[in-house]
């Protein structure tokens, strides 16, 4: 088996280490507050069953002793007279997750009515994918643009206004810049909803205009915010790279110095900007929670804040593990790729 | 060369003074100390215990702006007015057995708006006859208003002190304004109480000039008497941050606020950057085996998802403010140690570490001795832009509602303000401070950190 083989298993065995190692501890924080909250509503619904079938019992006790009875056999049929950590129950808990059998959830249900937490976050999922690829994209081009502009003038006026743009803009949490966003566009001057869930119906037609429309006030924020430090990222790689001999080859080839900048540095700039901006996609799910939360658009992000507002754990959980997943397969993929490209990484 | 130069403390500081945005860095973070020092110093420590209970607040007005946004030329809003018994004038007078105590208020009210509110305190000794209390207000235009009267609530003891308040939102209020609708030529509103006793009878705006409020006690028994009484015209400005909806004092959490990231920021940050800086330092000095562990160990905290984490860990553990401490820290160490490490593998390569190996020194020996030391004026500017981020990671946990209950953060102002969507109803006041105050601790830690980082890191200084 060659080098690169035995670096792909490798990894694939880490990748799937990080993946239990995440569900466990996420089940182990949560398992005691989760079985409190079923055995809770399992009594809730007896006892409403009781009200609703208006049995009669000749005395309270007899009563209470048919809920009690009536209780413990959900318990048991649920698995829930064992703990949380016990053997059979905690490798179920763990296989089913890993699987994406995410189970049911306690309050919140997807659009469509479903309960089950795997269609829940399928609903939600786009729309944060919408949101952060196309931040992140337009985030990226003016980067790069920006960035080998600066680049190739360093030490001028534009290089260091753009440092200190990019030290400031680093410093501030995206979600207050989201109300101030609000209050400038929403308040002050009324373009843009302060909402960002669109009231039309998901099946209208129109949802999607809507949508759109509702998603520009997040998109201008994440992109204020973020293309300052994006710049100046590539600035870095780029400067670089104009430092090379190579560089200085083709300059003294007669190559005009733009084509030499946004042709040739830029391109041997890329592979380590590519992973970073897969590398912050793919992060963006911790983000998400606080600006969807401020925005109220209706992605991953939020769906998460609101669970915690309910207790809602099996959304917790699902969530929690979906954004890992996400996270370790870009990491992985990222990993082979550049691992493929590069004959330095094999050996390491 | 090796990545690590030794540089002197002396020629740090030497260099750190040539630069101007570390010094910049260092200028804001004396500003944070000097808050510091002043909210510890002269703001009452019991506003930082009592953050969070309403009582404590109820004297002030409800989402009042910064008092100076009233200066100019435009409308001037009003401003608070507290008024207890010893700016009122007295009177008693004796009839047919019931002593009547009188307590009059006079108020210039000359601004071109409404209060928010009013409240009327009042506080009295009685037995088992409550005493009665009544509320006129005699507006500038002669017209009297019956705002209020009551009975004070029966006393359970024979003996007893009974403190309360009428606001201007109570039902007796409403209904007792009811009674005046008809002195306006256009419709008034009696459960708006603020707006229709300050309203002008013939068209609909303020009317300005001197108004008496008068308190009125009527005693029945020779043992009862009035304690105090007071008035509170619920202003649109105060102070100079202004309040918020729970009417606390916005200037008041800004100051508590600067202690509090500040030891956020740097207890996490120092703790993750020493764990980091030892674990990393052992796996590259160890190699083999016990470098590849740590590194897998390493490699799983790095992909952990760290804010969704971060969020369980404060609805499951706790949210003490310790505790949010001590989860920042689990997230904070792995960069460092990856860093660590790679300079670790350098180090222990080089001539005076294999001689004190051969010397027959201990591993512990040597790290701490002989590799650490040389990875000091690093870990200075490792710990420096380690700051922001706890401080940021401090902050989403509270602006999500999960931050310590019992202590004001920035991060929870701004939870409170978007909670009660302060954004979309234009209360910049409670916005735009404590985030800027977040923003400028983490630049002022991000400077002064990329000045330590460009003189002690060759690869930076290069660049």
């Amino acid at each position: 088996m060659g080098g690169f083989g035995r670096f792909l298993i490798k990894r694939s065995i880490n990748m799937i280490i990080v993946l239990f190692a995440t569900l466990v501890l996420t089940i182990a924080l949560l398992g005691p507050t989760m079985d409190k909250i079923l055995v809770d509503a399992i009594r809730f619904y007896a006892v409403e069953e009781v009200n609703h079938q208006e049995l009669k019992f000749p005395t309270a006790e007899e009563r209470q002793r048919y809920i009690d009875e009536r209780v413990s056999l959900q318990i048991r049929t649920l698995g829930l007279d064992q703990p949380w950590y016990h053997p059979t129950r905690f490798t179920n808990t763990v296989l089913k997750v890993m699987v994406l059998d995410l189970g049911k959830s306690n309050y919140l249900t997807s659009d469509t009515g479903s309960s089950n937490v795997r269609d829940i976050i399928l609903e939600r999922m786009p729309k944060t994918i919408l949101l952060f690829t196309t931040s992140t994209l337009i985030v990226t081009v003016i980067g790069l643009y920006l960035g080998a502009f600066v680049a190739s003038r360093a030490g001028s006026v534009w290089d260091r206004l753009n440092s200190t743009f990019a030290v400031f803009s680093g410093s501030f949490p995206t979600w207050w810049v989201g109300m101030l966003m609000i209050f400038a566009f929403a308040f002050t001057y009324h373009i843009f909803p302060a909402r960002s869930t669109p009231l039309t119906d998901p099946s209208d037609p129109a949802y999607a205009l809507d949508l759109l429309y509702h998603m520009l006030l997040p998109l201008i924020t994440i992109v204020i915010v973020g293309f300052g430090s994006w710049a100046y990222i590539v600035r870095y790689f780029v400067v670089g790279i104009l430092g090379e001999d190579y560089i200085a080859a083709k300059r003294a080839a007669g190559i005009p110095e733009n084509r030499i900048i946004y042709s040739h540095a830029l391109k041997n700039a890329a592979p380590p900007i590519v992973t970073v901006v897969a590398l912050s996609l793919a992060g963006s799910f911790g983000g998400a929670i606080t600006v969807e939360a401020v925005f109220d658009w209706p992605g991953m992000g939020q769906l998460y804040y609101a669970a915690i507002g309910f207790l809602d754990i099996p959304i917790i959980i699902g969530l929690t593990y979906v954004s890992t997943l996400i996270f370790i397969v870009t990491v992985f993929a990222t990993d082979i790729i550049y691992a493929y490209f590069d004959p330095r990484v094999k050996v390491a | 060369m090796t990545a690590v130069e030794v540089i002197s403390r002396h020629e740090i500081i030497k260099e750190f003074r040539r630069s101007k945005s570390g010094l910049g860095g260092a200028a804001i973070l004396l500003g944070l100390i000097l808050m510091t020092v002043y909210s510890v110093a002269a703001v009452p420590l019991e506003s930082f215990r009592q953050w969070n209970s309403p009582n404590f607040w109820i004297d002030l007005p409800k989402s009042a702006a910064p008092e100076w946004t009233n200066v100019g030329f435009g409308e001037k809003v009003p401003e608070h007015v507290v008024l207890h018994a010893r700016d009122a004038a007295m009177s008693t007078s004796m009839e047919g057995g019931v002593r009547t105590v009188t307590h009059s208020y006079t108020v210039n009210f000359s601004y071109d708006d409404y209060p928010s509110d009013f409240m009327l305190l009042y506080s009295a000794r009685y037995g088992s006859t409550q005493p009665v209390l009544q509320i006129d207000v005699l507006r500038p235009d002669g017209r009297e208003f019956r705002v209020y009267f009551a009975s004070l609530p029966s006393s359970q003891q024979g003996d007893n002190e009974f403190s309360g308040r009428v606001f201007s939102t109570d039902r007796a209020v409403e209904e007792s304004l009811g009674n005046h609708a008809g002195a306006f030529s256009y419709r008034q509103d009696p459960s708006r109480p603020h707006v229709m006793l300050f309203s002008d009878a013939e068209e609909s705006r303020v009317l300005k000039g001197t108004y008496v409020i008068r308190e009125t006690f009527y005693l029945f028994d020779a043992n009862d008497s009035v304690q105090d009484s007071g008035v509170i015209l619920g202003g649109k400005v105060y102070g100079i941050m202004g309040t918020d909806e729970l009417r606390r004092d916005l200037a008041i959490g800004i100051l508590w606020g600067a202690p509090v990231a500040l030891f956020i920021g740097l207890t996490v940050s120092v703790a993750a950057v020493m764990i980091g800086l030892i674990y990393g330092v052992a796996a590259g000095y160890k190699g083999n085996r016990t470098d590849e562990g740590l590194m897998r160990i390493n490699d799983i905290f790095y992909s952990l998802p760290t804010l969704p984490l971060l969020v369980i860990l404060s609805v499951t553990v706790g949210r003490s403010i310790f505790l949010i401490t001590g989860f920042l820290v689990i997230f904070g160490w792995v960069g460092m140690a990856k860093i660590s490490r790679s300079l670790a593998l350098q180090i222990k390569h080089l001539q005076y570490v294999e001689a004190a190996k051969l010397m027959g020194q201990s591993d512990f020996n040597i790290i701490f001795r002989h590799i650490i030391p040389q990875l000091l004026p690093l870990t200075f500017a490792s710990i420096a832009i380690a700051v922001p981020g706890a401080i940021l990671g401090e902050a989403a946990v509270s602006f999500l509602g999960l931050g310590d209950p019992a202590v004001p953060t920035w991060g929870q102002i701004l939870h409170e303000a978007n909670s009660a969507g302060a954004a979309s109803r234009g209360l910049w006041w409670w916005i735009v401070p404590p985030g800027l105050m977040i923003a400028i601790t983490g630049l002022a830690f991000v400077l002064i950190g990329n000045a330590l980082d460009a003189i002690v890191n060759p690869r930076s200084r290069r660049m």
